[in-house]
């Protein structure tokens, strides 16, 4: 070998750099991708959503608060009445009965796997919860609509149809991953602190309750949050069991709409660019703002949770 | 005495709801099993569907599922291992980096709906995709990308970092260490990861409705030309899948037969997510135990 040849092999990139580059690129591009997906999301469904407010001139405030949802007609004064309160507080009502149910189950389940019998639980339970996990959500609205909704109907009379059994659905739907999440909140309360409360002469209930899950209380939370972001968002399932109508609900067991089941149930129905084809976009994007509010609750939770 | 009297109290409590929550799963699971499986033979399996009698089968919606299936899977398994790749290899530790991993994060929290009404309006209308298999395994794509990308993601940051520094010890690039040395041994992990991820979706409807579309032409299986309009393999062709037909169903309530349907179609549903489940927790230990020697995974 020449000089002149060293030398150039000595500058020109060599075939592992090239590879590098070549890796780097390839794994970059595919990161570029997904948040150019996360962005476009946003862009499309703002866009489309904020054309009710921006082109055909909706008030934020009335449609936020309106009790009337029937985009074809204008009220007395011509604005077209697309109130979607009724859908707001459909959705709010689910998502917090189911919370409120599902959270006393998904401690003490957690508790259980935790610090009663881990080995059951690894065993049993843990097992018990990934399948809860995987079975589909028009699996649980099949089996809601053949077996609460009836069920509903005779304990407390009413068509069945309602919140209340959406709320049913909805637990069963949100209780394992709100499960898992406690497990993983409990696990992480340093062992010591256990033992410590056992040497003051602490039976085990009074090292869970007075202890752990105090320590973990942040950690819960957010599984609590995370499971509540879960049920709003959920669509098929709730749609199957609500009832599907656009009234302020009365009762728990009237019928009543959430946001995702008005929008499965419209968006086929009405044409691209019209009021009420923009107003369903609208809902959308209250379904796409609600997760993010509950990003960042839970996240302020973490970071009080921190520093203690 | 009274704070052992709450100890037992409290012990059979906890006892009790965990005894609950497992017999939430066993009804469940028997109720859809023996409801179901009566209704299932093998005319309903690969029998047409119909649209106002009864007696109508889900043969094409079933083959639609798992083409979809792999369609998806096809798009979102070399993304997420790529995107996977870069956040745990390449990555610098800066804000942007923190930004990408909100946006993921926040890309997981979306509601399925959102997702589906997303690709209704960017792929359906807008790149003129109309109701399509292709975009349908696009929004399933965007359903299924960051869940996969953490799962690899956390596969590869679990391999311990001896044994990427081994690898540069032997003059590999990093490139090449992550392609030879750490793919491979976060695999059993990327791999049941995947499993998981083809369960979610192959039950996925709320996201497919407005892009899938909810209803299935004729198909002609003599001919699998992907050009031919009645192929089943034509990608632009609408395709109703099991979980939409299932929703479909019970809530158009046209059919007579609309609850046998469900029921033996949400059989056929469930078995096949926990034969995928089961097929997740096997593959994975099978092959950890073959690439680390270990019997069982911690």
């Amino acid at each position: 070998m020449n000089n002149d040849e060293i030398r150039a092999s000595l500058l020109k990139r060599s075939r592992a750099s090239k590879n590098e580059l070549f890796g780097k690129i390839i794994s970059g591009l595919c990161i570029a991708i997904i948040v150019a997906v996360v962005v476009s999301i946003f862009y499309f469904v703002a866009s489309k959503g904020l054309a009710t407010f921006f082109h055909d001139k909706v008030n934020l405030w009335k449609f936020l608060t309106g009790t009337i949802w029937n985009p074809s007609t204008t009220d007395a004064q011509g604005h077209p009445q697309v109130g979607a309160l009724p859908m707001i507080i459909g959705s709010f009502a689910v998502t917090f009965l189911a919370a409120i149910v599902a959270t006393p189950f998904a401690i003490g389940a957690a508790v259980f796997m935790t610090e009663i019998s881990p080995r059951i639980g690894r065993k049993v339970l843990q097992p018990v919860i990934e399948l809860l996990v995987g079975i589909p959500s028009v699996v649980y609205g099949f089996i809601g609509l053949s077996v609460v909704v009836p069920f509903v109907r005779h304990t407390f009379g009413g068509s069945g149809f309602g919140i209340l059994s959406g709320t049913f659905v909805l637990f069963v739907m949100i209780l394992p991953t709100v499960t898992s999440m406690t497990v993983d909140a409990l696990n992480s309360v340093p062992r010591n602190y256990r033992e410590a409360s056992l040497a003051l002469g602490a039976t085990r209930w009074q090292t869970i309750y007075k202890v752990v899950l105090r320590a973990s209380v942040s950690g819960i939370i957010t599984a609590v949050v995370f499971g509540m972001s879960r049920a709003f968002g959920e669509a098929l399932a709730v749609q199957m069991v609500i009832g599907n109508a656009m009234l302020l609900p009365s009762n728990l067991i009237s019928p009543a709409s959430t946001l995702t089941s008005v929008l499965t149930m419209g968006m086929g129905n009405s044409v691209m660019g019209s009021l009420s084809n923009n107003a369903l976009w609208s809902l959308a994007l209250l379904l796409l703002i609600m997760p993010l509010i509950f990003n960042i609750i839970i996240r302020w939770i973490g970071k009080r949770g921190a520093m203690h | 005495m009274n704070a052992r009297k709450w100890d037992k109290v409290a012990t059979t409590i906890l006892y009790l709801i965990s005894i609950f929550i497992i017999f939430v799963l066993a009804f469940l699971l028997l109720y859809i099993l023996v409801s179901g499986l009566p209704n299932v033979s093998w005319h309903f399996i690969t029998g047409r569907s119909s649209s106002f009698q009864a007696g109508g089968g889900i043969g094409i919606q079933l083959f639609n599922s798992i083409y979809l299936l792999v369609l998806a899977m096809l798009i979102s398994v070399p993304l997420s291992v790529g995107a996977g790749i870069y956040l745990s290899e390449y990555a610098p530790k800066n804000w942007l980096t923190n930004l990408v991993r909100n946006a993921i994060e926040i890309l997981s929290s979306l509601p399925s709906v959102v997702v589906g009404l997303f690709g209704f309006l960017v792929f359906s209308i807008n790149m003129k995709f109309g109701f399509s298999i292709l975009s349908g395994a696009l929004a399933l794509t965007v359903f299924n990308l960051p869940l996969l990308t953490r799962k690899v993601e956390d596969s590869l940051q679990s391999i311990h970092y001896t044994q990427r520094e081994a690898g540069y010890a032997l003059g590999l690039s990093r490139w090449e260490t992550v392609i030879h040395v750490v793919v491979p041994a976060a695999l059993p992990g990327i791999i049941t990861g995947m499993i998981l991820g083809m369960g979610r979706i192959f039950g996925e409807a709320a996201a497919l409705i407005y892009t899938a579309g909810q209803s299935s032409p004729p198909l002609d299986f003599s001919n699998w030309n992907p050009l031919y309009i009645a192929s089943p393999l034509n990608p632009l062709r609408s395709a109703e899948t099991l979980a939409v037909h299932i929703w479909k169903i019970n809530s158009e309530g046209i059919i007579p037969d609309a609850t046998k349907v469900s029921a033996a179609s949400s059989a056929i549903l469930v078995l096949f997510v926990l034969l995928l489940n089961f097929a997740a927790r096997y593959v994975g230990n099978r092959l950890y135990g073959r690439l680390t020697g270990v019997k069982e995974r911690k």
